[in-house]
């Protein structure tokens, strides 16, 4: 009998061991995981801070690596930020707001949503080449800033539409049917009670989205975007270049020290998404309590 | 004066405004099938023109991709090997870390350890991937070379271990939300049998949350085949198809990328290729998404 | 060097070769300190890619590594698209291997065709030259789009475009000096300036072209010695961009300062008789190419062809 408990008992701590281990590897490998993204902020951070001053951000680029600066590319990435703002927003709020608000949920309903899901996982590398046939060969466009915020807006397009989805959602159904009793229509519903209640997340969302379009390379050097540039776009057909497509020169260039300029790119770009996401997440905690 | 009694309200009056207003909406919202339908018609119209160039057996079997010389030989499994190799890399470091990860912030994390690593994470995930090739470029392949000088500057090890740390995230953030979703009763019947939390997270929850995290395992891995930035800097442009991590090799992405590079002309065999091989990346994604939705939807548990 | 007294504005765009991009570069810097209202760009596609967009009106000028070829002449008799051919620098395709390659000390251009000729058997070293050691060749070159290509190709091995395909090829000369700089068995090609702005990565392999191995400096490039791969290089202007006054103005600018940035960048700058031959062509228009065939001719007749 003293035995069996024995073996019983010895069972347990066997067991309770094990799951202490268990829980000491998840987490040192949650801990791995962001010491070794610590790593290459840091990493970057000693690269380039060097190379941060206000010369740098006030300069073009240079073939002298002290001479050069993102102005260009930093003000190519504001261009884009607006001009993709402008597209996509009312598109993908618009189509949110149909899908959610008004469609009779029947089969073209849900032939959309599946659309959606589809094309958020689509390669960004697809709509470049999409971007390329359409906008800078189909409709001439060519290197135009206007070709890349169309290619960057369709590539962000299906972000919005379910972030905006996710936060009608979350309008309660009394704010609708208070709306309905009074006699509103569904449009006057949805333009007057819904939209503004679920304004927080869907902004939020779209701060998201918005921070992806910035850091995408891929489709812009598809669109031809990856070319020397040395002045500020003007209008939006005039040729350009952003933050990622000039960090990516920098750092195919063999010499050290366009390496550390590229650091030094990488740190405002940080900085300019990091500041898009905490104003995202700020926003989002603010909002979260209100509707409860 | 109209008496209330004389309205007809069983007619259905028509507001023409608020019909123009539902049908821009409407037009917006099939915005997002026409662009699928362009991306297909696109992809194909242009792959047509390429496999009556090229056959497609010779396409899809072929070992040797030089597309670009003479004499041209368009085998696209070269390519499709690199995908491959980084992928797989990218996945062998990735899942077991994620999901270990997720269990760690789902299971044992304290509620402030929590509110702080799930925003990092979250912002962590959002870190462009032209970072991940910098640090690739000038972290990683230098310390690998150091481990093994017989690694080349341009190899599928540094390309797959940079793509590996950024789809950690991703599994990270959706096991984590998959394995939270799992109602509290079940954790608390287990225990309740005197389960260990080992026991608990192995036999119970995970199981449960299954679907949400395999379904996480196919977006990550969709994300690691499309990925480019990274792999066109790190990973060389050489279509390679041995079996080996310690050299350079070209993906399907790395080629559109580096063909193209600044713009391709259009018409000719060269500008067809790029179609060719982004319609295959486009086909695959689109079949991993597809299935990681319908397990989603088909094995999700549903509770109470 | 000539300044415009008036504030042009206008665009210029540029594309082509990367082996003349440094070059361009340079110009579009130097011009926009000048005049800073006129947006000049350079893209990369490569020569090839370059001439693709010229002719097909997409771009004013195109850096060209090597001459126009036939093809291209007859597809602009048939696009009705004029050209004025002005030679910018002289370049001494330099031949590289990684640092620490201690066994070449010069290779001659027979063992350069074996190396690279379609079909090579070549896998290593010891395959090139007996007593050499048996460690793998890797190699790295420009593709198919370069001028550079081309001109290697057609120099080393008889034809423009005959090469075996199993190489790192990349139109981005930086990535071929970062793969070649990492790689001990490497051995790679492209145009001098890429050698002379990394130096401390690369080692220059001196070529023997029938007269003993000779190493490309300032002078054997400008006597001819560097032979056969000294080449002249080239931009090709579209003579209907010319009537926009900042074209002109760039066009005129480049060749006044070309001697001083070429030589900046790494390449050798041409006698002044011949950039004074190219202001002129600018000045008269002048049309066609002095190159009837795909042939390339050493430095000597290029005093002749600008005449």
């Amino acid at each position: 009998m003293n035995s069996d408990l024995k073996l019983a008992s010895d069972n347990i701590k066997a067991r309770h061991r094990k799951a202490k281990l268990f829980r000491m590897f998840c987490a040192g490998v949650t801990w791995m995981g962001a010491g070794l993204l610590a790593i290459l902020l840091i990493q970057v951070t000693v690269d380039g801070i060097k190379w941060l001053d206000y010369q740098f951000l006030t300069s073009f680029p240079s073939r002298f690596p002290y001479k050069a600066g993102i102005k260009s590319a930093l003000v190519g990435t504001l261009w884009l930020i607006v001009m993709i703002a402008m597209v996509s927003i009312p598109i993908g709020v618009a189509t949110a707001l149909y899908l959610e608000e008004l469609s009779r949920k029947g089969k073209f309903a849900k032939l959309i949503e599946i659309n959606i899901s589809n094309l958020a996982g689509v390669p960004s590398i697809v709509y470049g080449i999409i971007g390329l046939a359409i906008f800078v060969r189909g409709l001439g466009l060519e290197r135009s800033l206007l070709s890349g915020a169309l290619t960057m807006s369709l590539l962000i397009l299906p972000v919005i539409i379910i972030a905006s989805r996710e936060a009608i959602k979350t309008v309660p159904m009394s704010i609708r049917q208070a709306a309905f009793a009074l006699g509103a229509t569904r449009w006057q519903t949805a333009w007057a009670h819904v939209l503004p209640a679920s304004f927080p997340g869907i902004l939020t969302g779209v701060i998201l989205a918005l921070s992806r379009a910035i850091g995408e390379t891929a489709p812009l050097i598809m669109i031809g975007a990856l070319t020397y540039v040395a002045f500020l776009p003007e209008g939006p057909m005039d040729s350009f270049t952003a933050l990622p497509i000039q960090i990516f020169n920098w750092v195919s260039r063999p010499q050290q020290e366009f390496h550390e300029l590229a650091a030094g790119g990488i740190i405002v770009l940080l900085i300019v998404l990091l500041t898009m996401n905490a104003t995202a997440i700020f926003i989002r905690q603010k909002t979260e309590k209100k509707l409860q | 004066m109209q008496l209330a009694r004389d309205v007809d309200i069983t007619k259905k009056k028509v507001r023409w405004g608020e019909w123009m207003i539902e049908s821009s909406l409407a037009i917006c919202a099939t915005i997002s099938v026409v662009t699928t339908a362009v991306i297909i018609f696109i992809l194909a119209k242009e792959s047509m023109g390429f496999f009556q160039v090229v056959a497609p057996t010779d396409f899809f079997f072929g070992t040797s991709w030089v597309p670009l010389f003479e004499p041209s030989s368009y085998g696209v499994l070269p390519l499709l090997w690199g995908t491959l190799l980084i992928t797989f890399g990218a996945a062998l470091f990735a899942i077991p870390t994620g999901l270990a990860s997720a269990i760690y912030l789902s299971e044992y994390a304290s509620p402030k350890t929590r509110s702080i690593v799930k925003p990092v994470l979250e912002v962590l995930a959002g870190i462009p991937t032209v970072v991940y090739g910098y640090f690739a470029l000038t972290f990683v392949t230098p310390l690998l070379r150091m481990l093994m000088p017989e690694l080349q500057v341009f190899n599928a090890l540094s390309g797959a271990i940079v793509v590996g740390i950024m789809i950690l995230t991703t599994i990270s953030t959706l096991s984590d939300n998959a394995l939270r979703a799992v109602p509290d009763s079940l954790r608390q019947g287990a225990y309740a049998l005197g389960a260990t939390s080992y026991e608990v997270t192995t036999r119970v929850v995970v199981p449960a949350g299954l679907s949400g995290v395999m379904a996480s395992f196919l977006l990550a891995i969709s994300r690691a085949i499309g990925e480019t930035m990274a792999v066109t800097l790190a990973a060389g442009a050489t279509p390679n198809l041995s079996f080996t991590f310690l050299e350079s090799i070209q993906t399907m992405t790395a080629y559109i990328v580096q063909v193209s590079m600044g713009d391709t002309p259009a018409g000719g065999i060269a500008y067809q290729t790029l179609f060719a091989v982004a319609a295959l990346l486009f086909v695959i994604t689109l079949i991993l998404n597809i299935v990681s939705q319908w397990i989603l939807s088909k094995f999700r548990e549903e509770y109470e | 060097m000539s300044v415009s007294a008036e504030q042009l504005r206008g665009t210029v765009s540029l594309d082509g070769s990367s082996t003349v991009f440094p070059i361009s570069e340079a110009v579009a810097e130097e011009f926009l300190a000048v005049q800073p209202r006129v947006r000049v760009t350079v893209g990369v596609s490569g020569t090839g890619g370059g001439f693709k967009k010229f002719l097909a009106g997409e771009i004013d000028i195109n850096d060209a590594s090597r001459p126009i070829k036939m093809k291209e002449v007859d597809k602009a008799n048939e696009m009705g698209i004029g050209y004025i051919e002005l030679p910018v620098a002289y370049d001494g395709l330099s031949v590289v291997v990684n640092k620490k390659n201690t066994w070449v000390d010069h290779l001659t251009v027979a063992e350069l065709s074996k190396i690279w000729q379609p079909g090579s058997t070549v896998t290593n070293w010891s395959d090139v030259r007996a007593g050499w050691p048996e460690m793998k060749i890797r190699l790295y070159g420009p593709g198919t789009d370069s001028g550079t290509f081309d001109y290697f190709t057609e120099t080393i091995n008889g034809k423009s475009g005959a090469s075996r395909p199993d190489y790192t090829a990349n139109e981005d000369d930086n990535a071929l000096v970062q793969g070649i700089s990492g790689d001990e068995g490497s051995l790679g090609y492209f145009g001098y300036a890429y050698y002379a702005a990394n130096q401390d990565k690369l080692k220059l392999v001196p070529i023997d072209g029938g007269k003993g191995p000779i190493a490309p400096t300032q002078t054997t490039i400008n006597n001819g010695t560097y032979a056969p791969l000294s080449r002249p290089i080239f931009i090709y202007v579209r003579p209907d961009a010319l009537d926009r006054k900042e074209v002109r103005a760039f066009v005129d600018f480049y060749i006044d300062s070309a001697a001083m940035l070429a030589s900046e960048v790494g390449y050798i700058p041409l006698p002044d008789a011949v950039y004074a031959g190219a202001k002129k062509r600018i000045e008269v228009r002048e049309l066609g190419t002095a190159y009837h065939k795909d042939a390339t001719p050493v430095s000597a007749n290029l005093l002749d062809a600008i005449k």
